[in-house]
């Protein structure tokens, strides 16, 4: 790799870096002082928040909008493409990570914290000096440990709208598969189509998503205070949703550059790493139906 | 070598502005690698006098038994302060600071893969670190529950949000530097820079970035944990709901146990190169010593609970993670008895730079040795959280990864800068700091072995001898760390004698074959790589 170049390429000075390190640090600041604040205090925390996300928006849409003028003038040649393809796949690698820290949470409250409080193994002292009466079980009624905090709460069924979560993602993975193929062949129309197909997709997700959190919270009691069952099932879900907004998103900024013509049959990196993008947060779905919903 | 003319930039708007950017176009909005390692080099120095207060604020309490300056609150913010500002604010920017400078030059390419975002991934951290540090002077102080932030205690802190918060800054712009390292690695070799044939520091680099990518977000993960039980009512580390305090040590430490090798495997490849230099033979087993630093970081990912043997584990872990540990000595062992091999027979100067890398060399197995006490469980049961685990830590910090760090300063600040430094001034600097450093942690060890514990204020009156002798070793060692920034200043703004290209009769590689200073722009054409000029040109495979 990286042996067949004439000349480097070397971008010129930009604004935009040290512009998102200001919103972004004015997100944090406005997101703590917001929280540390003293009930019925006023604050700026939220006004900074505000200010800091919408900063965030702004500098993404200027910052992007530099390297498309720069990409579609022919700047960038294969070398920068390639550095370009690294960056993404090892911050997919990064976000792998991270639903591990999650995943890992799950496997050992699952395996280790919730039988031992039941006085399985390790934590028979445990059980038998402070919850002599605790039978340990996973989900509804012993999900929220010994305590049983948050009160009696009902699992989501898997077979639901969990099972059309996943039909839809599935499909959607393959939809922005053809989308992908089309733009390789050239068929911008089918490419719209499809590409049109898995936003809309992604949105449908989201749409059952929201009302299944709904009804967890309004019918079957769990929320994020249901112990570890509703904070693995919260957190997990959550920032799987926060990824599915985020990659619905850019792929519908996607599609809006197909339709301004940007991408051709050889240079269409942006489109590739939103697609592997999703086909990451759909495998994070798969791991998500079996571990929190079906087992 | 083509390195000069061409820079090609393809900017119609900027291009006129190239060679006259005013001051905040230099350092702000920079694209150049070097002005952003110069930042981080900066940026670290910085942290590390900070960091370097707090640690005397703490020597100080402990001059004497009983309480003597300050509140016991505000002791445990400098002990948790103290670590967070010298693992991400002094020894990791400075690292990545190094790397920025030298890995380019040293693979032949004319900058990072990605510049920009090099950029942001510096700007990030005045900022992160101006929130930590904003959190001394809050009504409810700052963290106090150590740099670990073991949950209950540390969800007790006002501050929590604050810290939280910083980390995850931290950890961004940790995973696009690592990012940025991998692809510029990958990516921007010159032809016929062979993986290799890269220095090992280049090796080394590579693999800390691997390991930055892949912990940096299990810790964001993990704090992110503690600010939804602090503030989301969620119940990870609550018994009560069926959540473990020890969950949180077990994602902390899987996070953490790799990052004690992000501290340390750029200092072994800063010391494979500094020591075939200054002993003017290549390097001894070059492979044997890339795949040993391989090993280590996938070690280091098995290794995590042999910071949590007293809290309670099952024996079959206890017993897995004490051999898993004990493993690592090996491919630590290939490294140190490689360096000394590699000075076996050769014909050595010992200017400051081999100074430092010789003290790295036997200080950092001192400390390697006794964490090889600790990793065997039924002894580490005596030493946990005691003072043998302080001075422990400091041998292969401080005169592992710091000793590496100066080391590397002197090495290549002349390339850096284009003129000498002071040699009678950095070697009062180097016998000044090993002397010192000495008195100040090897007693530490028998004040662990005897009992003390860490993280307090006050100490039973048994303790007070070595206590004291520690202390001075502390004032007297961060007293010498200022001969060090005079030499740094002399070095850059007033020394007389210029830097030659090569600067060491026994260097090799790339970097040593662009003038001295080197220019803004090096290698906008890739050199033509002559594998005599190589530091390890002539592998045998």
């Amino acid at each position: 790799m990286g042996q067949q170049h004439d000349i480097y390429y070397v971008p010129s000075k930009s604004q935009w870096p040290i512009v998102a390190a200001v919103v972004m640090f004015l997100t944090v600041f406005g997101a703590a002082h917001w929280l540390n604040a003293e009930p019925g205090e006023a604050g700026f925390g939220k006004t900074l928040l505000l200010i800091g996300f919408i900063g965030i928006l702004g500098m993404f849409f200027g910052w992007f909008r530099s390297v498309i003028h720069e990409s579609m003038a022919g700047r960038y040649n294969s070398q920068v493409d390639r550095s370009f393809r690294m960056g993404m796949m090892w911050f997919i690698f990064s976000e792998v990570m991270f639903f591990g820290a999650f995943f890992g949470a799950l496997f050992y409250v699952r395996m280790f914290s919730v039988p031992w409080l039941g006085g399985y193994g390790h934590g028979v002292l445990t059980h038998q000096f402070l919850w002599s009466d605790y039978a340990a079980s996973w989900g509804n009624g012993g999900g929220n440990g010994p305590g049983h905090v948050g009160g009696d709460f009902e699992t989501v069924a898997p077979w639901g709208l969990p099972l059309i979560n996943t039909l839809i993602l599935l499909s959607s993975s393959v939809t922005v598969t053809i989308a992908h193929h089309a733009l390789k062949a050239g068929h911008r129309g089918k490419v719209l189509l499809f590409l049109g197909v898995t936003v809309l997709l992604g949105a449908g997700f989201l749409f059952c998503q929201a009302h299944e959190y709904a009804e967890a919270y309004k019918e079957l009691n769990l929320t994020l205070g249901s112990g570890v069952y509703g904070c693995t099932f919260f957190m997990l879900t959550g920032f799987h949703g926060l990824h599915v907004t985020l990659g619905t998103i850019m792929l519908a900024i996607i599609w809006l550059r197909v339709l301004a013509g940007h991408f051709s049959k050889e240079h269409h990196f942006g489109f590739e790493a939103v697609a592997w993008y999703w086909h990451f947060v759909d495998v994070v779905w798969l791991g998500l139906f079996m571990f929190v919903y079906i087992l | 070598m083509a390195q000069a003319a061409t820079h090609d930039h393809h900017d119609e708007h900027h291009d006129e502005h190239h060679e006259h950017l005013n001051f905040f176009q230099r350092w702000v909005m920079s694209t150049n690698h070097k002005d952003i390692g110069t930042l981080y080099l900066v940026f670290s120095l910085l942290m590390f006098f900070i960091g370097g207060s707090f640690a005397m604020v703490i020597r100080a309490e402990l001059f004497k038994p009983g309480m003597q300056l300050v509140q016991p609150y505000f002791f445990n913010e400098m002990t948790t302060m103290h670590a967070l500002v010298m693992i991400f604010g002094a020894v990791m920017p400075a690292f990545v600071g190094l790397g920025n400078w030298m890995i380019p030059l040293m693979v032949g390419a004319p900058d990072m893969a990605l510049p920009r975002m090099n950029n942001l991934s510096f700007w990030i951290l005045p900022f992160a670190f101006a929130l930590l540090l904003s959190t001394l002077f809050l009504p409810g102080g700052g963290p106090a529950g150590g740099w670990t932030m073991y949950p209950p205690l540390s969800l007790q802190s006002a501050s929590l949000a604050y810290v939280v918060f910083a980390v995850h800054l931290m950890g961004i712009s940790s995973i696009m530097g690592a990012i940025n390292i991998i692809a510029t690695i990958l990516n921007m070799r010159a032809p016929g820079m062979d993986l290799l044939k890269m220095p090992v520091f280049v090796w080394s680099w590579l693999i800390t970035a691997f390991l930055l990518i892949a912990v940096m977000p299990v810790l964001a993960g993990a704090v992110t944990m503690l600010l939804t039980d602090k503030y989301f009512n969620t119940h990870f580390f609550d018994a009560a709901g069926g959540g473990d305090p020890v969950l949180f040590q077990h994602v902390f430490w899987f996070f953490g146990h790799p990052e004690v090798y992000i501290m340390i495997l750029p200092a072994f490849g800063i010391i494979s190169e500094i020591i075939p230099t200054f002993a003017r033979k290549p390097i001894f087993g070059y492979k044997a010593m890339v795949f040993a630093i391989a090993s280590i970081a996938f070690l280091s990912f098995i290794v995590w609970a042999h910071h949590m043997f007293a809290v309670g584990l099952p024996l079959g872990a206890e017993i897995f993670f004490m051999y898993a540990t004990m493993l690592i000595a090996v491919p630590t062992g290939v490294k140190v008895f490689n360096w000394v091999a590699t000075m076996w027979g050769g014909s050595m100067t010992f200017e400051t730079p081999m100074l430092f890398a010789i003290a790295f060399v036997i200080l950092f197995t001192i400390g390697g040795f006794s964490g090889l006490m600790l990793a065997l469980v039924p002894a580490d049961f005596q030493y946990h959280d005691t003072y043998f685990v302080v001075a422990h830590f400091h041998y292969v910090l401080v005169t592992g990864a710091i000793f590496a760090i100066i080391a590397a300063t002197y090495y290549w600040i002349p390339k850096w800068s284009g003129h000498m430094y002071s040699e009678f001034w950095g070697k009062m600097h180097f016998w000044n700091s090993v002397i010192w450093v000495n008195v100040l942690f090897f007693p530490q060890h028998f004040l662990g072995l005897a009992g003390m514990p860490r993280r307090i204020p006050d100490y039973n009156v048994a303790f007070a001898n070595f206590n004291m002798i520690s202390s001075i070793g502390g004032f007297l060692f961060g007293a010498s760390q200022l001969i060090f920034l005079g030499v740094l200043i002399h070095c850059v703004w007033f020394s007389k004698k210029k830097a030659t290209d090569r600067v060491w009769e026994g260097a090799r590689g790339l970097e040593w074959t662009v003038p001295s200073p080197a220019p803004h722009h090096t290698f906008a054409i890739a050199p033509v790589i002559h594998d005599e000029e190589l530091a390890h040109g002539h592998v045998e495979d």
